[in-house]
């Protein structure tokens, strides 16, 4: 986990002691090392870096794997479903990854495995991971942020675009 | 397919962005928000001295920053007939959000017309009328000159009861004081129109007669008392989907126990726990939800009553807090009158209630005291908060009033951590001269259905959406203004005197004449035959107070499209029109009840009406609000003193109250089932209750959700929520489209399964453009003629397997978890 992930999890600690648990978004597994983004060039569409997140094969049914991308500072989650769903990346075509900051106020979402959503303890919003993050009930005025993913045949997975606004930036695609 | 707006990055507002108050434009809790504008080939730079917020935009900001903005509070328009860039986003020093958006009013920007991006797109942008067979543009003059000639022989021959009003009463978008005066002194001072009816009832009445008939007003506490409560008693309210951050910003820090320090400070002589809540609803919603989860389930009450049951609770509720001796006795001694009558009328055992509602005996107890049970000899504090469960329920009037027995009982008005208060659906913003009709009034929806009146004058009301009776309501509403069509298009358009006869010649045949004023082409205006196109808020300064009684100016920040108007100088048009059409009738002093309308701004409007009429308006000018910011002035204001408005942070906090003798009066409401005609056959009839009321993306009938896509592509359908078992016996699947019908009518929704949903209660979404629920709500009212959509049953059967529409949606819990 990143600093930036460690810091927002306590700051959800500190802000929602009562009645909520962060559990699940502090119980994660192996951190990968992020990549540094590349400078955006003035195009018409930005300029993504294309960061490999993991392997297929260090992947579980339900074991969420704390990542990052475009950089560092953007914590997300590797998620395989079981289950093959639209966007789904990887030979078994369940394999997504979505940003972790709630696009209402930047909490971070933890994943609940019992129905496979992404759950923010700052006002109860609720993203679907099957259905590409649509947000099943919140204050999020979209969706949430999906990275979009590419397998090799060796099985390593990248992150190479991002599909909505990630919260707390005004370009997906920080300046180096 | 989930929707995504692959927006990738969006303009850095400069630092010279010009900055607007805002108010939000929807519901009652009226968050503040401010609007920032440039130009349109201007940007900022990620450096801090580049940009508005002064903040360095190259990094990852943090959580709840000030700093951000969501593609959906960005969008381009026009301002001064440029384009600029518009960012509208949530105002952190505002004390009613602090920061906080909705998932509706945090799309404003997104739901305002741009040319640019072709958001809102279906705008009204210049006056149509009914000539060829269809809608066609016209100036303002011949629209308002074919209103106004119509209108005058309708008056001329019928009397002013041949008028027939839809008007908005309420603030934010569609009304505001500026609104609310102009319509109310056309139609109430220059005419004596008494068939007039507010957007979501069939007559022009209180929704809350009772509590005022026992001279408590129904907004008379401040947000911060739900801070302060030891016990919040809500009724009938979903607060976190449809007053979405007074309950996230003043109702959680309460139940979560950080405002226990404010406690202290203000209450210092008492002792203080986090806060507790009853929730009476038949339906467990997500507020409830959010309520454990904070609380904890031990401080959380839900009594999930049988349907339209609430009357005998409260009452029951009185007889065992005054048995109980936890009443305010040296309250009601001096403030109040009629205690033991009630008490004696109101009599319910604890045995019969839990009978009636469907609770247990215990249920009522703990609800009791928690409300009342002195804590530590002291009086508990109890805030009682309802909205459309009860106003739109069962009995409307004594059950109003039995919760405001309740209240009074225990001391609960006029005080901190009290108040007895509905929560409200949109802002207010009332100030009109004395409806000339009487009480009951009108049921004007049945006049209209009877063939009565000539000439339909709606001023940003959809009945087809947002009436009872509605499918009933369409048929003969389609065939007598169809009447009218037919006549017109058998003359030229550019006839006038012809055109008129024509009018006046279907009229006397049973047709209606329409003239609709909005924003949007609405549903009941495919019937209209003039349309006028509205600005909304922000196109046109626009002042408003929400549930606590604040007043607010939102700045006028972009251009109305096209040419439409702000409705105060639509009717200022429409009153000279009428004053030259009764002019060339020769009726001159008609004509002259026409006069006083020579406003040039939407300021003139307010300084004619809310300055001069409203109480504390002397104190109150557009420049004083403007300066009071998104905090504004809580109603009445009492002062303006250095510099600033002085308000009133509570109604009644000196134990006077609004009768003659400064006594509030309690009133006798007995239990007498269910009370409006032909609920109880329709119970006994059907299997299913059509529960109905609100979603938390949608704003009010969807008029401008109806074109975003976020909103769309979450909602396609109005859904109807089911238990699972009910699914089954009905072989229905997630999203399948099933038929909803009784002997009112039907109409359609989608079902999305609802573990915890009552068998055989339903919920379905209420006022939905693609299946109204009010198709299948009968005409039953009470006995001022408030409608109870709540009460309604029907049968259920399938139409068709889940449409396409809804093959990518998520039917998943709506309920916020952790595990």
């Amino acid at each position: 986990m990143s600093k930036k992930c460690d810091r927002l999890v306590d700051l959800g600690r500190r802000q929602f002691l009562r009645g909520t648990s962060l559990a699940a978004a502090a119980g994660v597994a192996t951190a990968v090392a992020p990549r540094q983004s590349q400078a955006a060039e003035p195009l018409a569409r930005l300029t993504y870096p294309k960061n490999k997140l993991a392997n297929v094969k260090d992947l579980k049914v339900d074991e969420p794997l704390d990542v990052t991308y475009p950089d560092a500072d953007s914590p997300g989650v590797l998620l395989k479903l079981g289950k093959a769903v639209e966007g789904g990346a990887g030979p078994d075509g369940d394999i997504v990854a979505f940003s972790t900051l709630c696009p209402h106020k930047g909490f971070p979402l933890a994943y609940v495995a019992a129905d496979k959503s992404l759950n923010c303890p700052g006002h109860y919003s609720r993203f679907d991971c099957e259905r590409g993050g649509q947000e099943i009930w919140g204050q999020a005025t979209q969706n949430l942020a999906q990275f979009k993913l590419r397998v090799d045949d060796k099985g390593d997975i990248y992150a190479e675009a991002v599909d909505e606004l990630i919260y707390g930036r005004l370009s997906n695609v920080l300046p180096a | 397919m989930t929707f995504k707006r692959n927006v990738d990055r969006l303009p850095i507002p400069p630092k010279d962005a010009k900055r607007f108050n805002v108010t939000c434009q929807f519901c009652i809790v009226g968050c503040g928000y401010h609007a920032y504008t440039w130009d349109v080939n201007d940007q900022g730079g990620t450096a801090p001295g580049n940009n508005a917020f002064g903040a360095d935009l190259s990094k990852q900001q943090d959580p709840e920053t000030v700093n951000w903005f969501a593609p959906s509070m960005y969008n381009v328009v026009k301002q001064g007939g440029k384009d600029v860039h518009l960012v509208i986003k949530p105002d952190h020093e505002c004390v009613v959000n602090s920061g906080l958006g909705s998932v509706r009013g945090a799309r404003m920007a997104e739901e305002s017309f741009s040319e640019v991006t072709g958001s809102q797109a279906q705008r009204l942008t210049e006056p149509l009328v009914w000539r060829y067979g269809g809608l066609y543009p016209t100036s303002w003059d011949d629209a308002l000159a074919l209103v106004a000639a119509v209108t005058q022989r309708v008056a001329a021959e019928q009397g002013d009861d041949g008028v027939i009003v839809s008007a908005f009463d309420h603030g934010g978008a569609g009304g505001g004081y500026e609104n609310t005066w102009a319509t109310g002194k056309l139609y109430f001072q220059s005419m004596k129109v008494k068939n007039i009816r507010i957007h979501n009832r069939p007559a022009y009445n209180s929704e809350v007669h009772a509590t005022r008939d026992m001279g408590v007003g129904e907004l008379n506490n401040c947000y911060e008392d739900a801070e302060l409560a030891d016990t919040i008693f809500a009724v009938g309210t979903n607060a976190l989907e449809t007053q979405t951050n007074y309950f996230l910003n003043h109702w959680i820090p309460n139940l979560r126990g950080t405002s226990l320090d404010k406690k202290k400070q203000q209450l210092p002589d008492e002792t203080h726990a986090a806060g507790r809540i009853v929730i009476v609803d038949p339906r467990r919603t997500v507020t409830v939800n959010a309520c454990e989860m904070e609380a904890g389930k031990d401080n959380v009450l839900h009594l999930a009553i049988n349907s339209g049951t609430d009357l005998a609770l409260f009452n029951a509720l009185v007889a065992y807090i005054a048995d109980k001796g936890w009443v305010d006795k040296d309250f009601i001694a001096a403030s109040t009158s009629g205690f033991d009558d009630m008490l004696a009328a109101n009599k319910t055992s604890l045995e019969d209630a839990a009978k009636i509602t469907g609770l247990t005996v215990e249920q009522i107890q703990t609800a009791a005291s928690w409300i009342a049970e002195p804590k530590d000899g002291k009086r508990r504090r109890t805030m009682f908060a309802y909205e459309k469960g009860l106003i739109w329920g069962n009995d409307n009037y004594r059950t109003n009033g039995a919760l405001a027995n309740l209240a009074l009982a225990t001391g609960n008005v006029g005080r901190p951590g009290g108040g007895c208060v509905r929560m409200g659906g949109h802002q207010e913003g009332y100030v009109r001269p004395d409806y000339p009709g009487g009480r009951p009034a009108v049921y004007v929806d049945q006049l209209l259905i009877s063939g009565k009146g000539g000439v339909h004058h709606i001023w940003a009301c959809d009945n087809y959406k947002t009436t009872l009776n509605a499918l009933e309501f369409k048929r003969v509403y389609k065939k007598r203004t169809d009447m009218v069509k037919d006549a017109m298009s058998n003359v030229p358009y550019g006839d006038r005197a012809a055109m008129v006869d024509a009018i006046m010649g279907a009229i006397k045949q049973g047709g209606l004449f329409v003239v609709d004023v909005d924003i949007v082409p609405t549903q009941i205006g495919q019937a209209a035959h003039v349309m006028l196109p509205a600005a909304t808020a922000g196109e046109m300064n626009l002042t408003s107070m929400n549930g606590e009684r604040r007043l607010r100016l939102t700045e006028r920040y972009m251009d109305p499209p096209g040419q439409a108007k702000p409705d105060c100088l639509i009717v200022a048009g429409l009153a000279q029109a009428l004053e030259k059409a009764w002019r060339d009738a020769g009726k001159n002093d008609v004509a002259d009840q026409f006069k006083g309308y020579d406003w040039k701004t939407e300021e003139d409007a307010f300084m004619d009406g809310y300055h001069q009429h409203a109480g504390g308006g002397e104190f109150v000018t557009y420049e004083r609000l403007r300066a009071m910011g998104t905090n504004g002035v809580q109603e009445p204001a009492t002062d303006f003193k250095d510099g600033q408005l002085v308000g009133t942070k509570r109604l009644y906090a000196d134990g006077k109250f609004g009768t003659k003798d400064g006594k509030a009066i309690f009133m006798s409401t007995q239990w007498r089932g269910l009370q409006a005609e032909g609920k109880q056959q329709e119970k006994d009839k059907f299997p299913y209750l059509i529960n109905n009321g609100r979603a938390n993306q949608v704003w009010q009938s969807a008029y401008l959700d109806q074109q975003n896509d976020f909103v769309m592509g979450r909602w396609p359908l109005p859904f109807i929520e089911m238990n699972p078992d009910d699914m089954a016996a009905l072989s229905l699947g997630a999203g399948d489209l099933v038929e909803v019908f009784n002997d009112n009518g039907s109409t359609q929704a989608m079902v999305y399964p609802t573990p915890t949903a009552k068998p055989k209660e339903t919920f379905m979404l209420f006022a939905y453009p693609t299946g109204p629920v009010g198709n299948v709500v009968s005409k039953g009212v009470n006995e001022l003629i408030i409608p109870n959509y709540k009460q309604t049953w029907g049968n259920i059967r399938k139409i068709a397997d889940a449409p396409e529409v809804t093959k990518g949606l998520s039917f998943k819990s709506q309920e916020y978890r952790t595990s």
